[in-house]
């Protein structure tokens, strides 16, 4: 909808340039406002090209030719103006082509190399940090089987460990019961030597009592002889009974 | 200055060159704009990526996203084999952009509202089509004319017609730019006539004159999206139509 207006207006202007232009400029002198009758002092065929010092003189005859000319070669319309045509073209070529070898040998190159040194560094960066993670990964990896690999080797120290305890302590015991059992027997020796012992002695007291107490009870010492053998004989029936 | 809204589209004649058989070749203000144009285009472009720093700055990241732009726009359209004609089409891009938007400020000249600037252009693309498209796919490449698929009787038409538009592709082309320009720089100037003449009627005309300036505010920002469009719009259709000499089979 916009374009549509736009050619329209275009159209129209064209159109008024084309075809009014002359008719435009001379009927605005005398109906103009003020303000723009000022701007519109110098004369229509000097307006444009006459202020121009540069110009050779030459230029000056035929540029106001060129605008008195009417409806000659120039049009009105600047962008129909065919006599401007090749002046355009030629520096169009010129700009252009400047352009276009500044743009493809110099600007576009430095940011294309700028925009791949980037990405190259982001790739860069990126498998770095990659080979950092799998460094990292390994590095666990390692260490979680170092891990196990000790703790395993930890849980069979201690179980040959506990086992040679185990074993040591055994033989500990054992020794320490044989060498129980020995002192044992000794000690079971020993008693029973003083117990063989002490009844040798049971003869002698039984008599040296027997002696005293029939002493005692009777007032005279019997015969020595006597009363050892009546303990013995009282033994021989103890140890018959 | 005349009460004329087409006295900006001038051409003013600085230094007349040479006169080749009635032809004549002078240094006008279009040259000057030209040149210009040029000037801004290249030292924005190595102004901005001077540092040519990792992370950019304001300038060089929009010297970047232009190159970006425009380059994904031409691998978009015409395939990474048409990337040989990215500084090509970039260079276009710049040029019509920065006319246009040049051609914006006060008293500046617009050298895209002239239409044999932009009719070379488009001529220029073309151009470039054909050459390009007989250089690379020799006769193969009127196959462009002949859409596949479609019934014998059919063909003779559809070939005038595939030939027709064609043909009238650099017209549009240059058309549509030329005539947006114009037409915007001459609504713009109306628009500022009526403002002058309204504001020099007096009081009441002081008032009368503020409806016409807020449009030309309105018409101004219209104005420079349509600058950028428009130089959107001939990158994007000159980057379609080379896409032609690339793969010219429908």
């Amino acid at each position: 909808m916009m374009k549509s207006w736009k050619m329209t207006v275009a159209l129209a202007m064209t159109g008024a340039a084309l075809w009014g232009a002359p008719l435009f400029a001379a009927s605005d002198h005398p109906s103009a406002p003020a303000a723009v009758v000022a701007q519109a002092a110098p004369p229509v065929g000097t307006a444009g090209q006459g202020t121009h010092e540069a110009a050779p003189a030459a230029a000056h005859g035929a540029a106001a030719g060129h605008a008195e000319d009417g409806h000659g070669k120039k049009s009105h319309f600047p962008p129909f103006d065919a006599t401007t045509f090749a002046s355009q073209l030629l520096w169009l070529v010129l700009s252009f082509g400047l352009l276009y070898l500044l743009m493809s040998r110099v600007a576009l190159p430095r940011i294309g190399r700028i925009l791949e040194e980037r990405h190259d560094r982001i790739a860069d960066d990126l498998e770095e940090a990659a080979k950092h993670k799998a460094e990292s990964e390994a590095a666990q990896a390692s260490y979680e089987k170092a891990l196990a690999e000790a703790r395993a080797k930890a849980n069979s120290i201690a179980g040959e460990t506990r086992n040679r305890l185990a074993a040591d302590s055994e033989a500990n015991r054992k020794s320490l019961e044989a060498g129980l059992a020995a002192k044992l027997a000794t000690a079971e020796q020993s008693i029973a030597s003083t117990k063989t012992e002490a009844l040798t002695h049971v003869r002698g007291i039984a008599v040296d009592a027997t002696h005293a107490i029939v002493s005692t009870l009777i007032g005279t010492s019997p015969a020595q002889a006597d009363v050892e053998k009546a303990v013995d004989g009282a033994l021989v029936k103890k140890d018959a009974a | 200055m005349t009460v004329d809204p087409i006295h900006q589209f001038e051409i003013k004649r600085y230094v007349d060159l040479l006169n080749f058989g009635g032809v004549q070749f002078s240094f006008t203000n279009a040259a000057l704009f030209m040149f210009g144009i040029v000037a801004i285009i290249f030292f924005f472009l190595t102004y901005a990526t001077r540092g040519r720093t990792l992370v950019p700055g304001r300038a060089q990241s929009a010297a970047e996203m232009s190159y970006e732009f425009i380059a994904k726009m031409v691998r978009d359209s015409a395939g990474s084999e048409g990337m040989v004609f990215f500084p090509l089409v970039f260079s276009l891009f710049t040029f019509v952009l920065v006319a246009n938007v040049v051609g914006l400020i006060p008293y500046t000249f617009t050298v895209t509202a002239h239409l044999i600037v932009t009719a070379a252009m488009a001529l220029l693309v073309i151009g470039t089509v054909i050459v390009y498209g007989f250089m690379r796919h020799g006769t193969h490449f009127l196959h462009l004319f002949v859409p596949s698929g479609v019934p014998a009787f059919l063909l003779p038409f559809l070939v005038i017609i595939e030939v027709v538009s064609f043909l009238s592709r650099p017209i549009s082309l240059s058309l549509r730019l030329f005539a947006n320009m114009l037409a915007g720089h001459i609504a713009l100037k109306v628009f500022a006539f009526f403002v002058v003449g309204l504001a020099s009627a007096g009081v009441v005309g002081w008032f009368g004159a503020t409806l016409p300036f807020f449009m030309i505010v309105a018409l101004y920002a219209l104005e420079l999206l349509v600058a950028m469009l428009q130089a959107y719009v001939f990158a994007v259709l000159t980057s379609i139509y080379l896409n032609d000499a690339i793969h010219p089979g429908h």
